[in-house]
């Protein structure tokens, strides 16, 4: 069996509709799991306190939000080099996604930023092209719906996704290649000397699980949905060219 | 119950977004994907029937 048979929109259903209350379920599972034992049952750091906490979500979604944006290329990539449409319409269904992602990420890294660094904000190399990554969201959100013909938007989204990886990878690694500004390095890895704790590092990784299922049940759910706007138009545009 | 000390506000504010955002995420996403299967069994039913 080939990957391409899932290029086939009906083919794509039928997995989707047998895999959705497992992915989702899991979503779900992994994410009460990861975020109850983060909360309730993880020390305060001897810094930061109980803001510590904010890791819970803050580096899941930031994670997450650079991945999606990868994601999107891929099924840019393929749409343009091999045109199935399901390709486009999941980087589509994607992006609301990584944009809610990105927001969180801003959003709780500012929060957490206020106490710890006395600032909620600071135009430093990870948190800029973070905050240029969430703008490129934007603009490929309003991009497709800018365009009528869906091939056309298709065509011009993918470029754009391809300009934005830039910035979604410069968002990853902008602390390596400059070595300056507010924001730390990665907080888990598996070669460095130092590194998060355990007792913080396995409910994390929890979260992590959890916030990337559920990544895949919104884009399986919200591809579904643009497979079936995609059909409506097309019946329309058979009923009118009918007429 | 959990003593999140004086950062309390902080940690419960970035919580409560966080969890907002991610929950009308949801809702909307599920809301779109039933509203669009409806508009298409409509469509696909008017179609079968000839109209």
């Amino acid at each position: 069996m080939s990957i391409w048979e899932y290029a086939n929109p009906k083919k794509f259903m039928q997995t989707s509709t047998m895999a959705l209350p497992w992915v989702s379920g899991l979503a779900v599972v992994l994410l009460v799991a990861g975020l109850v034992w983060g909360f309730f049952f993880t020390p305060d750091d001897y810094k930061q306190g109980s803001t510590v906490k904010i890791i819970y979500l803050h580096v899941p979604a930031a994670m997450m939000a650079v991945s999606a944006w990868f994601m999107m290329l891929v099924g840019s990539l393929i749409w343009l080099i091999r045109r199935h449409h399901v390709s486009a319409l999941a980087a589509k269904a994607a992006a609301p996604v990584g944009l809610t992602f990105t927001v969180i990420g801003l959003v709780t890294g500012a929060i957490w930023g206020q106490p710890m660094w006395g600032t909620w904000w600071a135009w430093d190399p990870r948190l800029t092209s973070f905050l240029i990554l969430g703008l490129f969201y934007l603009g490929y959100i309003a991009l497709w719906s800018a365009v009528e013909d869906a091939d056309t938007a298709a065509d011009l989204t993918s470029v754009l996704c391809i300009v934005g990886s830039v910035f979604a990878f410069l968002s990853r690694y902008a602390v390596l290649f400059w070595n300056q500004g507010l924001h730390q390095g990665a907080s888990l890895s598996v070669d460095a000397e130092q590194h998060v704790s355990d007792v913080y590092a396995f409910p994390l990784w929890t979260c992590i699980a959890g916030f990337l299922v559920l990544f895949v049940t919104l884009v399986l759910l919200r591809t579904r949905t643009e497979i079936r706007s995609r059909r409506i138009r097309a019946l329309l545009a058979r009923d009118r060219a009918g007429a | 119950m959990l003593d999140l000390g004086k950062y309390a506000g902080t940690v419960l504010s970035a919580y409560g977004a966080a969890i907002a955002l991610l929950v009308v995420l949801v809702v909307v996403s599920l809301w779109q994907g039933a509203k669009m299967k409806r508009r298409l069994a409509e469509m696909e039913g008017r179609l079968a029937k000839g109209e």
